[in-house]
């Protein structure tokens, strides 16, 4: 549980993007956004299963690239008035490294 | 810091309304306290007549519970009727002795019903028709009692009149006038709709004057009696003659009134401490009554409580509906016409459709329709936009929607449809599920209902249908968005004019740069101005702006367009249409090394190769060596062509080099929405140019070059623009238009709906007429592509590789995948 993953350095994510981490249990998107908080989603839209890690990255939120459902960042909720949710994984960042739990 | 007091009296639609609107922009500007007369928290007050007819209950049409002042930390005296404004010591005094000091204050106390100053006026079973406490009233009375008389034929007294009949009574309307609500409908439209109401079983004494109301011997009203003499039994009257500004309150404290609460058009009082919006206000000589306007005032007054200071409120252009289940009118405007004006008029009596729409210089200024609403807000957007018909005279009658419109049956009588009809061919939403969302969440506007049912959401050629089910449900309180003072999204007020204005004369030269300088209510944006800003800025700036791939939807940031599961699909550039072996083969080589699973001639003439992983992107464009196809951008698309002249016995033009020609010339074009040509041989037109952005049609002296077509979602023929001689002119013609496109249209407008809003006379203006400004158009478009870079070459050199390259991490101890993959993904123990 407590195992952290290093996983890339902040700057390997673009600002206002994702990347992808593919895992054996599925691919998770680790975003980053304008303020440097990095947030991880496994990388299925509550909606239909798109790929967040594609959508576009706003405040707190990600724009889904098939539909355009938004979801919180910190969360994983879809924005309402839509229903959802994401599951979300633990981040950190320490000295420039990014760290999953996965 | 102490926080400031903002104190409301009155807590119905128009007050809560600016209190949610102050609370987006400012949640924690004030401790705000409410005084509301009635017990309850604030309710729908339109959705009372679906209520009295027994269609919905009071729990339903509540907008805002007691849980939403508690969680906004808004005190609320429900019950608590204010009585005092001490303006010197800035405080209100409620009639059980409550108190609040303000610093601001806020009046929202709507308007009382009129009430004839007739003997019996107060008998028991006499009732005005407000509240719940009326509706409940109401609702008793039929219970117990058989007949009911309804005094006004306007649009509360006969939604009073249809709910108490339904609810079982024997119901007559008496009308002072010889027609139904006179003051929204012609005579002819009148008359129908009274010819519905009596098929629904309701009576009608009009014109009758009413003298008296009788007393029976229990006490209760008996009778009505009228100015004739004549006498009819009732059990319960109603009152629906009219409201006034409810203005006692703030006469009594010294603030000018006049028709209502005076306020300048920042819904400000004569008191600067004072603001004032909904029925008990005048602004510039008026008072409404219907909330779209009052909402509009709410969004004012908000603007300047929350010290922002922008935003002025000029007033409204309204219009009107009955909310009887199963009839639909509509008004608008100065629909009786007269000196001045002329009318177009259709009338089936029969088939129970009457149109009217009265015309005055070229413009609409007023309709009446009857039956058949449809294009309600069509109209009233053209009429309160002020925009010229001339050109659109001969089908303005039969409405926006008598060309192909897909998805849908061809569906044009909400009213008419049952609640199991499919709206929204794309999700997939029932004509009931939209109905009971707009009742259960009190939406208001078409964003609102997109949003809770998706409706109209995805290709949008639904939107007048699902417009006419929101009007239906919610009357008059429906308003259909202004066009032209549209804001770009919801980040801002500004529109996208406005927008574009700024970028250019202020040299605004990235997305936070135009953030800032507009002021933008979000610290990033949102995806829908983010794109937009994106291309308005590479579109002044070609040269100079440095494109932002965090703004692009992803198929324009990884140039190629993403499937429904997460793969891509490439679909090679094939220029006009024509190929050769080797591409050909060099297509099907790569799709079987990266076992591309679809293979598909696509609606444009070229090959779509669909299933592609992203990591295999690069190396699948750098196989094929061609560059792909724009086939997924707000960019040029395809140049479809005929064979022409070079093989086809009826060719008279070479259409097909044509066509690669323009192509070429257009290659990686940016624009707001995709670009589509197409270049005919002959009139046979086999290339189908008429349905294109741009279509050229080849006659033997020269070409016919045509405009603004589409045959997507909604089916649109193309209009002629001009006829020229030679290929250079084609060239210059179509290079010219799509420049004046790209400069001028909003992001999303494909080039039908940007000429539509402004005219094909301005674009012949441009295009034809001004030699000069055609040419400088055609080299701004040669300038702005001259020298832009092939994306997937570039990609294929190794450019923003991160983005097609996941982290792999199979397991925690072995990292696999890319052995360029430097990025460890390793394991630690926190
Ligand atoms: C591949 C293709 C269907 C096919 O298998 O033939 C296609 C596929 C898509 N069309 Fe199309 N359209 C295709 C020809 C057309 C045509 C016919 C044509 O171009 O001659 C039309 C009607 C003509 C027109 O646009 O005026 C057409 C009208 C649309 C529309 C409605 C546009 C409108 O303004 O009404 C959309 C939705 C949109 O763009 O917002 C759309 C959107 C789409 C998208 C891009 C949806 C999306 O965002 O994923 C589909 C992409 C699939 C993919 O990944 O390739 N597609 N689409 C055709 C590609 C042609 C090409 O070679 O580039
Ligand atoms: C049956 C019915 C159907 C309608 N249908 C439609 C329709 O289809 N479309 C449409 O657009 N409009 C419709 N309307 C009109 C619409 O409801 C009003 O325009 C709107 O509610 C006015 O909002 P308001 O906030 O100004 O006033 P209200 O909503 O009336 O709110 C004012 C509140 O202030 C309270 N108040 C007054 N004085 C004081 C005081 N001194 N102290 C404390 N509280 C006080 C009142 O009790 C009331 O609750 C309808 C109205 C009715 C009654
Ligand atoms: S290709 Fe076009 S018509 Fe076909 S499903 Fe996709 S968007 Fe709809
Ligand atoms: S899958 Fe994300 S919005 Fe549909």
């Amino acid at each position: 549980m407590s195992e952290w993953l290093k996983v890339c350095t902040l700057e390997e994510i673009p600002r206002l993007g994702a990347r992808v981490v593919q895992t054996g249990k599925g691919d998770i998107a680790v975003f980053r956004n304008a303020g440097d908080e990095v947030f991880a989603l496994k990388d299925k839209c509550p909606h239909k299963g798109g790929p967040l890690s594609q959508g576009i990255v706003y405040d707190r939120r990600v724009a889904c690239p098939l539909h355009g459902w938004s979801v919180h960042l910190d969360s994983g909720e879809a924005v309402a008035p839509d229903k959802g949710c994401t599951h979300r994984h633990q981040v950190k960042v320490e000295d420039s490294v990014v760290y999953l739990q996965v | 810091m102490k926080r400031a007091r903002l104190v409301m009296v009155g807590n119905g639609m128009a007050g809560v309304r600016t209190l949610e609107e102050l609370l987006k922009l400012a949640p924690d500007l004030y401790d705000i306290t409410v005084f509301g007369a009635e017990p309850h928290g604030n309710y729908n007050r339109i959705l009372l007549s679906p209520v009295l007819a027994g269609e919905m209950t009071l729990p339903e049409i509540m907008l805002n519970d007691f849980d939403w002042y508690r969680d906004n930390g808004i005190t609320l005296h429900a019950g608590k009727k204010v009585v005092e404004i001490d303006r010197a010591r800035r405080r209100v005094v409620a009639s059980d002795g409550t108190e609040a000091e303000y610093d601001r204050l806020l009046l929202a106390t709507g308007s009382n019903p009129f009430i004839l100053p007739i003997p019996g006026n107060d008998l028991p079973g006499v009732l005005a028709y407000r509240d719940i406490a009326d509706t409940q009233a109401m609702v008793d009375a039929a219970a117990h009692y058989r007949r009911a008389v309804v005094i006004g034929g306007g649009l509360l007294g006969l939604e009073a009149a249809n709910g108490l009949k339904l609810r079982g009574m024997d119901v007559t309307v008496v009308h002072a006038v010889d027609w139904l609500m006179e003051r929204q409908l012609d005579r002819n439209a009148a008359d129908m709709l009274k010819a519905s109401l009596e098929a629904k079983g309701l009576k009608f004494l009009m014109p009758r004057l009413t003298a008296e109301l009788v007393r029976g011997e229990s006490g209760r009203v008996c009778a009505v009696k009228f100015k004739d003499g004549d006498e009819i039994p009732a059990d319960l009257v109603v009152m629906a003659v009219g409201i006034r500004p409810n203005t006692a309150l703030a006469e009594a404290a010294g603030l000018y009134c006049n028709r209502g609460v005076v306020v300048n058009d920042t819904m400000q009082t004569y008191d600067p401490r004072i603001y004032a919006v909904g029925e008990c206000v005048a602004h510039r000589g008026v008072a409404y009554g219907l909330v779209a306007p009052l909402f509009e005032q709410a969004k004012v007054a908000a603007n300047h409580l929350a010290n922002f200071g922008i935003g002025r409120y000029t007033g409204s252009v309204v219009s009107t509906k009955l909310k009887v289940t199963g009839i639909d009118v509509f008004s608008a405007g100065d629909f009786m016409g007269g000196a001045g004006t002329e009318e177009i008029v259709l009338h089936d009596r029969t088939g129970g459709v009457y149109k009217k729409l009265v015309l005055k210089d070229e413009k609409i200024v007023g309709a009446v329709l009857y039956g058949d609403t449809v294009d309600s807000s069509w109209y009233f957007q053209l009429m309160r936009d002020g925009k010229e018909v001339g050109e659109i005279r001969d089908h303005l009658m039969f409405g926006e929607s008598h060309l192909g419109n897909a998805g849908h049956q061809g569906q044009n009588k909400a009213a008419a449809m049952p609640d199991e009809a499919e709206v929204c061919g794309c999700n997939g939403v029932c004509k009931g599920t939209i109905v009971k969302a707009i009742k259960e969440k009190g939406l208001f506007t078409l964003d609102e209902v997109r949003r809770h049912t998706k409706a109209s959401g995805s290709c949008g050629s639904c939107t007048g249908l699902v417009e006419q089910i929101i009007a239906s449900t919610i009357g008059g309180a429906y308003q259909p968005q202004d066009v032209k003072k549209k804001p770009l999204c919801g980040c801002t007020d500004h529109t996208h004019e406005e927008v574009r204005k700024a970028i250019r004369e202020n040299r605004l030269l990235s997305i936070p740069e135009v953030m800032r300088f507009l002021e933008w209510r979000t610290p990033d944006g949102c995806a829908s101005c983010r794109p937009a800003l994106n291309y308005y800025l590479i579109c002044a700036w070609p040269k100079e702006y440095q494109d932002d791939p965090q703004s692009r939807f992803i198929n324009e940031r990884a140039h190629a367009n993403i499937q429904k599961d997460g793969t891509y699909s490439v679909v090679p550039r094939i220029y006009g249409g024509v190929t050769t072996p080797a591409q050909l083969k060099r297509i099907a080589e790569v799709a079987e090394k990266y076992h591309i699973p679809t293979v598909k001639i696509t609606g444009g003439q070229r090959i779509d190769l669909l299933g592609v992983k992203k990591e295999d992107l690069p190396k699948v464009w750098a196989d094929l060596d061609m560059p792909s196809g724009f086939a997924y951008g707000k960019s040029i698309r395809t140049v479809k062509t005929c064979v022409g002249s070079e093989w086809c016995r009826f060719g008279v033009q070479d259409s097909t080099n044509m066509g690669i020609e323009l192509e070429r010339a257009l290659d990686r074009m940016w624009a707001p929405h995709k670009v589509k040509l197409a270049v005919s041989g002959c009139p046979r037109n086999c290339a189908e140019a008429t349905i294109k952005d741009v279509g050229v049609v080849g006659v033997d002296s020269g070409w016919e070059i045509y405009v603004a077509g589409n045959g997507g979602i909604k089916a649109e023929v193309a209009q002629f623009l001009v006829k020229v001689k030679t290929r250079e002119e084609v060239m210059e013609y179509t290079c010219a238009f799509l420049q004046l496109y790209r400069e001028e249209a909003r992001y999303l407008d494909r080039t039908v709906h940007w000429v539509e809003r402004v005219g094909l006379d301005y674009v012949k203006k441009r295009i034809v007429d001004d030699d000069a400004g055609r040419r400088a158009l055609y080299e701004r478009l040669l300038y702005a592509l001259q020298d832009e870079r092939d994306p997937w070459a570039e990609r294929v050199r190794g450019l923003a590789a991160a983005e097609f390259q996941p982290i792999k991490f199979y397991d925690k101890d072995s990292l696999s995948g890319d052995g360029n993959n430097e990025r460890m993904a390793e394991s630690v123990h926190a």
